[in-house]
């Protein structure tokens, strides 16, 4: 690679198509060995339109995002690099996006930022030079501009694809899509939501977002996450802030039992049930998948939710896949290499 | 973003030429007016003298408690009862400000992307600041 890369990403293709587009999340390990990472894309590439790099998600420590993304780029994939401003400032972010951009990524996800006092470094300094609305005016300003903040130019500058979050299950609700837009006015191009497990709410919050007419401005991608255990619904409710985990799932995953096969069994189910009444609310363009750990689980979720990537061929209704087949993951990986 | 400040009127476009044919004079009045402003902002808002006040178009609630100071609105990790992710008894910052700006006049204010925190200006007079034109500058 010479040259950063031109052109619109496959994530950028596959939110022109129209058609749903899927995204996921996979963690980027805590080695030093690439392998442990490609292992987790492999796992999720061919049922996926671009695979999401945490930055030290929660405020706990994984191998750098931008490393990350690099290594998924090399291997074909098309990453969405999260870019938190917890740990850096305005330098190191822009010296990070302009990196990130030479290596071959694209698509930056615009963070404030979890705090790191509910991680394994809370005594750390935290740093929150921007926050995300600051930072995607930054990375707008990067690419349309080609000049750093300081005014000083950029030769090439990077084409990068910045993108947003938005968590509609924290107060304050009623704000919440007006915040959306306020992201969107300052340059995000596409919309990931916060783990979707309250769908009224979500349905609400969409209906604003639709008044609002934003929906028609960006994609917005509902985020869903397939639960293992009881005790990891238990932890999202209580330990990780801005995730609304009802206590009928939580009831739902201790029914289940410990026996894994059942609570993983149910996990998913609940995540396909979330997944079926989102496609009901208007306006949402896709889903963004976030297993946590679990990259098993989306080949089964995209089986059973019969989701497919925007950018893979189209299915002829009569060689729709069949549960319990694996034919059609396949000939993806084939188009994909190709 | 300057011109937000600097293209507002005539008058204050010609105190800011002022100050800048007499930087001296802008700093002696710096000096005089930082305590006045501690007095008066301190005790009502917990100003923390960021130096680019923005207590009016933040439903007169200071950005600055906020733990990750942000000037944009609410993280995501707001709690369920409107409370602080990281400091858990303390009322987030921007459902206060949310909330009292739907009382003022000039609500839609808080709609307005706030440019990045100039810190060479902590711990001087916003109001100097303002008058002076040093706000604003070196932002996207």
């Amino acid at each position: 690679m010479s040259r950063s890369a031109k052109g619109a990403s496959r994530l950028q293709e596959a939110l022109a198509t129209g058609r749903r587009v899927l995204t996921c999340e996979i963690g980027t390990g805590d080695g030093a060995d690439p392998e442990d990472l490609r292992r987790r894309a492999r796992l999720v590439r061919d049922h996926v339109d671009a695979v999401n790099v945490p930055d030290n998600t929660a405020g706990v420590v994984h191998m750098s995002a931008v490393a990350a993304a690099a290594i998924l780029a090399q291997e074909g994939l098309d990453p969405v690099m999260h870019v938190s401003c917890r740990d850096r400032n305005r330098l190191a972010l822009q010296s990070d996006l302009l990196g990130a951009a030479a290596l071959g990524v694209r698509n930056v996800l615009c963070l404030t930022g979890d705090h790191m006092i509910h991680g394994d470094h809370p005594q750390a300094r935290p740093v929150f030079d921007l926050d995300s609305l600051q930072l995607l005016g930054l990375v707008s300003h990067m690419t349309r501009r080609g000049r750093y903040l300081s005014g000083r130019e950029l030769k090439p500058p990077p084409d990068l694809f910045p993108g947003a979050t938005e968590n509609p299950f924290a107060p304050p609700y009623d704000f919440r899509p007006l915040r959306l837009a306020k992201k969107i006015e300052a340059g995000a191009r596409f919309i990931q939501t916060q783990i979707v497990f309250n769908v009224e709410r979500f349905a609400a919050f969409m209906a604003r977002v639709r008044d609002l007419g934003l929906d028609r401005k960006v994609p917005i991608l509902a985020g869903v996450v397939p639960l293992r255990s009881a005790r990891a619904a238990r932890y999202l409710r209580d330990h990780v802030p801005g995730v609304e985990v009802p206590e009928a799932v939580v009831l739902r995953m201790e029914q289940a039992g410990d026996q894994r096969v059942r609570r993983e069994d149910e996990g998913i189910r609940i995540c396909v049930e979330v997944i079926e009444r989102i496609r009901e609310i208007p306006g949402v363009a896709g889903l963004h998948l976030m297993p946590i750990r679990w990259e098993e689980a989306v080949a089964v979720i995209c089986q059973r939710a019969r989701l497919r990537p925007a950018l893979a061929a189209p299915v002829p209704a009569a060689a729709a896949p069949i549960p319990g087949s694996h034919g059609t993951g396949r000939r993806d990986s084939q188009e994909r290499s190709a | 973003m300057s011109q937000a400040v600097s293209g507002r009127s005539t008058a204050l476009a010609r105190v800011q030429a002022f100050f800048r044919r007499h930087p001296r004079i802008a700093r002696v009045l710096d000096r005089l007016a930082r305590p006045i402003e501690i007095a008066g902002k301190k005790p009502i808002f917990g100003c923390q003298m960021c130096g680019q006040c923005t207590l009016h178009e933040t439903g007169l609630t200071c950005p600055m408690g906020c733990p990750k100071t942000l000037r944009n609105g609410p993280c995501g990790g707001v709690r369920m009862n409107g409370h602080c992710e990281v400091i858990p008894e303390m009322m987030c910052v921007w459902v206060k400000a949310e909330r009292r700006s739907r009382w003022l006049p000039w609500r839609g204010a808080i709609l307005r992307i706030q440019p990045a925190l100039d810190w060479s200006l902590r711990g001087s007079s916003a109001w100097m600041n303002l008058l002076s034109g040093r706000v604003g500058k070196g932002a996207p």
